[in-house]
């Protein structure tokens, strides 16, 4: 499921036109995020009522750019798409809320939107496409990923994501071929860049939490220093296998057509080499020589695959592979701990 | 794998529970409980911080769930209102389609009441409120004094009940209500964080990085352990009186750390440290290998 800014280009063509003639390409915008106390509750709240199991949970943000900081001030949760629900529209749905918004003052400016991911698997051809054309038409946009499940092993795991603008040039130009990637340099690294995150809170709010403090009486569970890793290792070794295994066979169909390519390249220069020597033999006999017939029709040049999937997958796969090391060192010191505790000195 | 099933964390809850036993305390009132996620609190905050010019007080409408004794309000929006010394206008079509919007979202959510904020109940409430015993039967009426009149935000939730001779004049009391604060486990660890940004001067905070936060943990329950052992210390010298029950949950405690030979220590821990050690070799290798994929590729 991905969707656009649709209704914002009216508002956003005059800031596009500022922002093109400005800005060089190579500069980002946004250097750093700023959000609301607010919005990370209103995220949460989000997936923990309406998100349980493996869907993902969307959103909008929205608030305003500061110099070369973005502010998200506040959010609001996009409904479920279900498959008896054909005639809803999402256009009007935005376009409402953020009418009504705007009676009660609340920042209406779209910047970004929100999603929540499972283990960490997010970088999708969907999330691409989405955030480009965000980006395409708002340019500070962000994507926010919030992780619910690291969030409950003990602390709050939000991460904000754009796109770089090298990836942006590909996207526009839609070249997915190999010289179009080879042209551009890009890597699986340098397809995302994280944008460091900040939380602000205003005074009253500072106000309310103290409140809250006093008055709250749950119990801290202190899942962060819970000891038993093995089933969130089994489940992230497993997507991470899955993801590999999509490599394998991405590298396999790679591998083919490069086979073929070469071959193909060997039969041109056989079929030249005899055309030249039938040439030859026809002069030495006085005849004419045969016509020269165009050789890039008869060997039609193979499909090269596109390889935005592969960029994908890897990724993916560094993604993962990020968190389960972040995972086991945060394991490894538990365990240390837990020894010092038995008190048994080793 | 072995498993040492929560050692520390039922240590550190157990500790909790000590804790929590010297600053527990109880209101008593009847009627159903009113159980509010920070969530709802904070909007309102933000709510008022962007009132319009020249209004003194905001109000909205909260929507959540209900149960045979308890209410439970998990979100709200605000609603566009003009009061002034003799009338009061509020936006229902405003009303009306904000909750069509929420509903879409979450389906299970009802009006259950409204809110506004401000310390005092005024005659407009009685009229507003009037206006939501239409919308939901028996509407909770919750306030947040942003005022801060008594030094600190004061938040309290009513219903209505009909006082005065029937047939005659009949008025409308506002009898108060018990207000919890329930959180989901996420949203506690959000509040958490959130805490945090009071320490610092620039009311920002960033987030933290993996060990860190270990350490951060680490550190809550060292405190938590200094606090026992003061207690102890204060028992022993004879400053403060015994009490059975503490003795008890300090027993509990130290028999939470489970007696296993250190031989089965031993080896519990060195199957953990080489699975985890195990893991992130291969994490290593795996992104070695896809970057090397990478290169080879644009060659």
């Amino acid at each position: 499921m991905c969707f656009g800014p649709f209704p914002l280009h009216q508002t956003m063509a005059s800031r596009k036109e500022s922002a093109a003639s400005g800005s060089s390409p190579l500069e980002t915008p946004v250097k750093q995020i700023q959000i609301d106390g607010l919005v990370v509750l209103k995220i949460i709240k989000h997936y923990q009522e309406e998100g349980q199991g493996s869907e993902v949970v969307q959103g909008v943000l929205l608030g305003l750019v500061v110099e070369d900081s973005l502010e998200i001030t506040n959010c609001f949760p996009f409904p479920q798409h279900t498959e008896d629900d054909v005639d809803f529209d999402e256009v009007q749905y935005q376009m409402e809320m953020m009418r009504s918004l705007r009676h009660v003052n609340i920042d209406h400016l779209h910047v970004g939107w929100y999603q929540s991911t499972y283990y960490g698997s997010f970088v999708s051809r969907a999330l691409l496409d989405s955030q480009f054309s965000y980006q395409h038409a708002i340019e500070e946009s962000v994507v926010l990923i919030y992780d619910p499940i690291k969030t409950a092993q003990g602390s709050l795991c939000l991460k904000a994501y754009r796109l770089t603008p090298k990836l942006m040039e590909i996207c526009k130009e839609k070249d997915f071929s190999p010289e179009g990637l080879k042209k551009a340099c890009i890597g699986f690294e340098i397809m995302f860049e994280e944008v460091p995150i900040v939380i602000k809170n205003s005074h009253l709010i500072n106000v309310l939490l103290l409140d809250l403090q006093e008055k709250s009486t749950v119990a801290d569970k202190h899942e962060l220093l819970n000891l038993s890793s093995s089933n969130h290792l089994e489940k992230s070794l497993q997507l991470l296998m899955d993801r590999v295994d999509d490599m394998n066979q991405d590298i396999g169909k790679y591998n083919t057509y490069c086979r073929n390519l070469s071959k193909q390249q060997q039969q041109k220069q056989q079929y030249l080499q005899r055309r030249q020597q039938e040439n030859t033999q026809r002069q030495s006999r006085g005849e004419p020589p045969l016509p020269e017939e165009d050789i890039s029709k008869m060997f039609k040049p193979p499909q090269a695959p596109p390889r935005m999937d592969t960029l994908l997958i890897a990724g993916q796969v560094n993604n993962y592979c990020q968190n389960i090391k972040e995972f086991t060192s945060q394991n490894l010191g538990k365990l240390f701990m837990a020894e010092a505790l038995q008190g048994h000195s080793s | 794998m072995h498993e040492s099933h929560g050692d520390l964390r039922s240590l550190s809850s157990s500790l909790f529970i000590i804790i929590l036993h010297f600053l527990y305390e109880i209101m008593a009132v009847h009627g159903p409980v009113v159980k509010i996620h920070p969530v709802v609190l904070a909007s309102i905050v933000d709510s008022y911080e962007r009132r319009n010019e020249g209004a003194t007080r905001v109000i909205g409408t909260l929507l959540g769930t209900t149960d045979k004794h308890s209410v439970e309000v998990t979100n709200c929006f605000s609603v566009p209102h003009n009061e002034s010394e003799d009338e009061v206008a509020v936006d229902m079509e405003f009303a009306k389609n904000m909750y069509e919007l929420h509903k879409k979202v979450s389906p299970s959510e009802v009006i259950i009441g409204w809110y506004a904020t401000g310390y005092d109940i005024t005659e407009h409430s009685v009229l507003i409120h009037e206006y939501y015993s239409r919308e939901a039967p028996n509407p909770i009426h919750l306030t947040v004094d942003t005022a801060l009149q008594s030094n600190k935000m004061n938040i309290r939730a009513y219903v209505s009940s009909q006082m005065g001779v029937p047939g005659k004049t009949v008025g409308v009391m506002f009898t108060p209500l018990t207000v919890k604060y329930v959180y989901y486990d996420t949203e506690r660890i959000g509040v958490e964080l959130l805490q945090r940004t009071r320490a610092s001067p620039s009311r920002t905070n960033g987030l933290t990085t993996d060990l860190a936060q270990v350490a951060s943990a680490a550190g809550r329950v060292q405190e938590m352990l200094t606090t026992v052992l003061s207690y102890i210390e204060d028992i022993l010298s004879g400053k403060v009186m015994a009490d059975n029950s503490v003795g008890r949950f300090l027993m509990d405690l130290v028999n939470k750390v489970p007696k296993i030979t250190a031989e089965d220590f031993e080896s519990m821990l060195n199957s953990n440290i080489n699975d985890l050690l195990m893991v992130t070799y291969l994490a290593n290798l795996t992104q070695a290998q896809i970057a090397l994929n990478e290169k080879l590729v644009v060659l």
